[in-house]
């Protein structure tokens, strides 16, 4: 275990490092927060029933979802971890007295929360300062927001958990580019990272909350602003707990599979 | 100590021919080739002994290691290093193995090289003193002091090679395995190298097995060679015994002047440039003074010289022999 906390540490602490790429990320978050939250804006005054959420509970979502971005986004991957694959320096890992599989879970897992860590607290700030009616409300209670922080990482665990498919993919395809694309662009979608679920038209809506995609950013997100609560948030939870186990089963499943028939590249 | 038998193991490999058309027919059926990298090889190596494990490119070498190394699941037949099943036990056996891939690297890109051995270190699990002591003692044979505070990124190929090294005896392997550690080296390097892997077998009794293409590594390094070729042992036996077998050899080198010289049997070129040659000469069939008056009836030699056969020679005239 403590192999995998050395792992997670030494990336931690990397990570955390690169401050102007953590500046310019702030600098887009804000700017797509604002831009988006305006949009929304123009929508409600134009016809504020036609909305399935509270507009107080769109500006949350969407503060919420620029702050903690890293935690959430679906393009963002371990380019070390492709080079590995496809080049054939994985040979050196499958040396080392670790699960690949657990090694990369806490890569990832690391990296996501440094890059968090260094972006949230300026843009929880702002958007806590900025007037009404586009300011981040405070949550609706003490016990929501402990909801809320315990489905924010079951989420980052069901994202890095998919992620980890698509790493595992490129045992198979030899260039990840494809799988890569093709997963950022629909998981995005998917889990509400353009536009909030309730947006959906209800059918397809009703099929998108059931996917593992809506127990990534979807649950946390909708909790704090109390969009979901009470005993549909514990159901919320028990959800992404659920999708979390699923994947990781099969992506370790998938991974010995993959390891059985490896050829590594490049002699 | 390590124990191969009848290990096999084969690769399907996608072919096409050349050419726009044949990648367009490629898109809807794809041909297969199965290739058998290892045709039931098997040896024993006890600890302590330092093996060169040697053939052409392609026979099977990495293939081999990557299996005692638990990477690769062979298709069949059983190896058992220290006990264990290395692809069935991966995670026990690599903690006490050391390897170090001579065309890859294993040390982080970007950061000091001290930082990529504390990484190891806590990797490997290794305590505070039993790493400093290592660390310390791989300082000292390798001459690293300068080098542990620069990115792996700016050190030369041979600085590199010898944190490689450095970095995959961190936690005290019992075996170390290297596939072509002296790949690329210059001379004063591939020196230093050899120099520790020496020691370090002498010393800790590490088993070495070593794959290389530089027969230099091999005079020095190693007492017993095993030759591979096409998937298949073809020779296991100690270095010097087999330099016996072709000590009724002789290698003739002659620099000279006019056409390329007819040549009598007893005699197998190895090496052939405008005006050089270098020819393994059979003294049974044909005798030293002989091969000279023959040559020198042809062409003006200028240069001539006469030795035993060198190792290298040695492994030439084996993989001619085997047909590799």
């Amino acid at each position: 275990m403590s192999t995998y906390v050395a792992l997670f540490r030494i990336r931690f602490t990397n990570s955390l490092q690169y401050r102007t790429a953590a500046l310019a990320g702030l600098i887009t978050q804000f700017a797509w927060g604002f831009m988006q939250i305006l949009a929304f804006l123009a929508f409600y005054r134009s016809n504020p029933q036609a909305f399935p959420m509270e507009f107080s509970d769109t500006v949350s979502y969407i503060w919420l979802q620029q702050a903690f971005l890293a935690l959430f986004m679906m393009w963002f991957y371990e380019r070390e971890i492709f080079d590995t694959i496809e080049s054939g320096t994985i040979s050196y890992e499958l040396v080392r007295p670790y699960e690949l599989y657990n090694r990369w879970f806490c890569q990832s897992l690391a990296n996501r929360l440094a890059r968090a860590v260094l972006r949230c607290l300026p843009i929880l700030i702002v958007a806590l300062l900025v007037p009404e009616p586009i300011r981040l409300r405070l949550p609706a209670s003490l016990g929501q927001f402990g909801l809320f922080i315990v489905s924010m990482f079951l989420g980052l665990g069901v994202v890095v958990a998919f992620s980890m498919l698509v790493y595992i993919a490129s045992f198979f395809t030899l260039s990840s580019t494809g799988n890569r694309i093709i997963a950022a662009v629909l998981s995005d979608f998917l889990a509400g990272a353009l536009i909030p679920l309730p947006f959906f038209p209800i059918g397809f809506r009703k099929l998108a909350e059931l996917l593992p995609f809506a127990a990534m950013q979807n649950m946390p997100l909708r909790i704090y602003s109390g969009n979901i609560s009470g005993r549909e948030a514990f159901y919320g939870i028990l959800f992404q707990a659920s999708w979390l186990i699923i994947l990781i089963v099969v992506g370790k499943l998938w991974q010995r599979q993959a390891l059985k028939q490896v050829v590594v590249q490049g002699g | 100590m390590i124990e191969l038998q009848d290990i096999s193991k084969s690769f399907r490999v996608a072919k096409r021919n050349p050419g726009f058309a044949s990648a367009v027919k490629a898109l809807f059926s794809r041909q297969y080739e199965t290739v058998h990298a290892l045709n039931e090889v098997s040896f024993k190596i006890n600890k302590g002994e330092m093996v060169g494990y040697i053939g052409p490119n392609g026979a099977g070498k990495s293939t081999t290691i990557k299996i005692m190394c638990g990477i690769l699941t062979p298709d069949q037949g059983s190896c058992i290093i220290n006990g264990r099943i290395p692809w069935q036990d991966r995670v026990a056996h690599v903690r006490e193995i050391g390897v170090v891939f001579g065309q890859r690297s294993q040390l982080w890109w970007d950061v000091p090289v001290a930082d990529s051995f504390v990484l190891l270190k806590d990797v490997y699990q290794v305590d505070d003193r039993q790493f400093q002591h290592n660390l310390d003692e791989l300082v000292a044979l390798l001459d690293l002091a300068e080098l542990l505070k620069t990115p792996t990124r700016s050190l030369s190929l041979g600085q590199r090679m010898r944190c490689e090294l450095a970095a995959s005896l961190l936690h005290s392997p019992q075996i170390l395995f290297l596939d072509e550690p002296t790949i690329g080296l210059d001379a004063v390097s591939k020196i230093a190298v050899r120099q520790f892997i020496k020691k370090l077998n002498r010393e800790r009794g590490t088993t070495v097995i070593l794959t290389t293409h530089d027969m230099q590594d091999i005079e020095v390094l190693t007492e017993r060679i095993i030759l591979i070729g096409k998937g298949r042992i073809l020779l296991d036996g100690n270095l010097p015994e087999l330099k016996k077998r072709f000590s009724h050899e002789k290698t003739l080198r002659i620099e000279y002047y006019g056409a390329q010289p007819q040549l009598v049997p007893g005699m197998t070129v190895i090496e052939q440039q405008a005006g050089r040659l270098v020819i393994v000469l059979e003294t049974e069939i044909c005798t030293v003074s002989q091969a000279i008056a023959h040559l020198s009836s042809q062409v003006e030699i200028i240069d001539l010289s006469v030795s035993g056969i060198s190792a290298e020679e040695m492994v030439a005239t084996l993989y001619k022999e085997y047909q590799l």
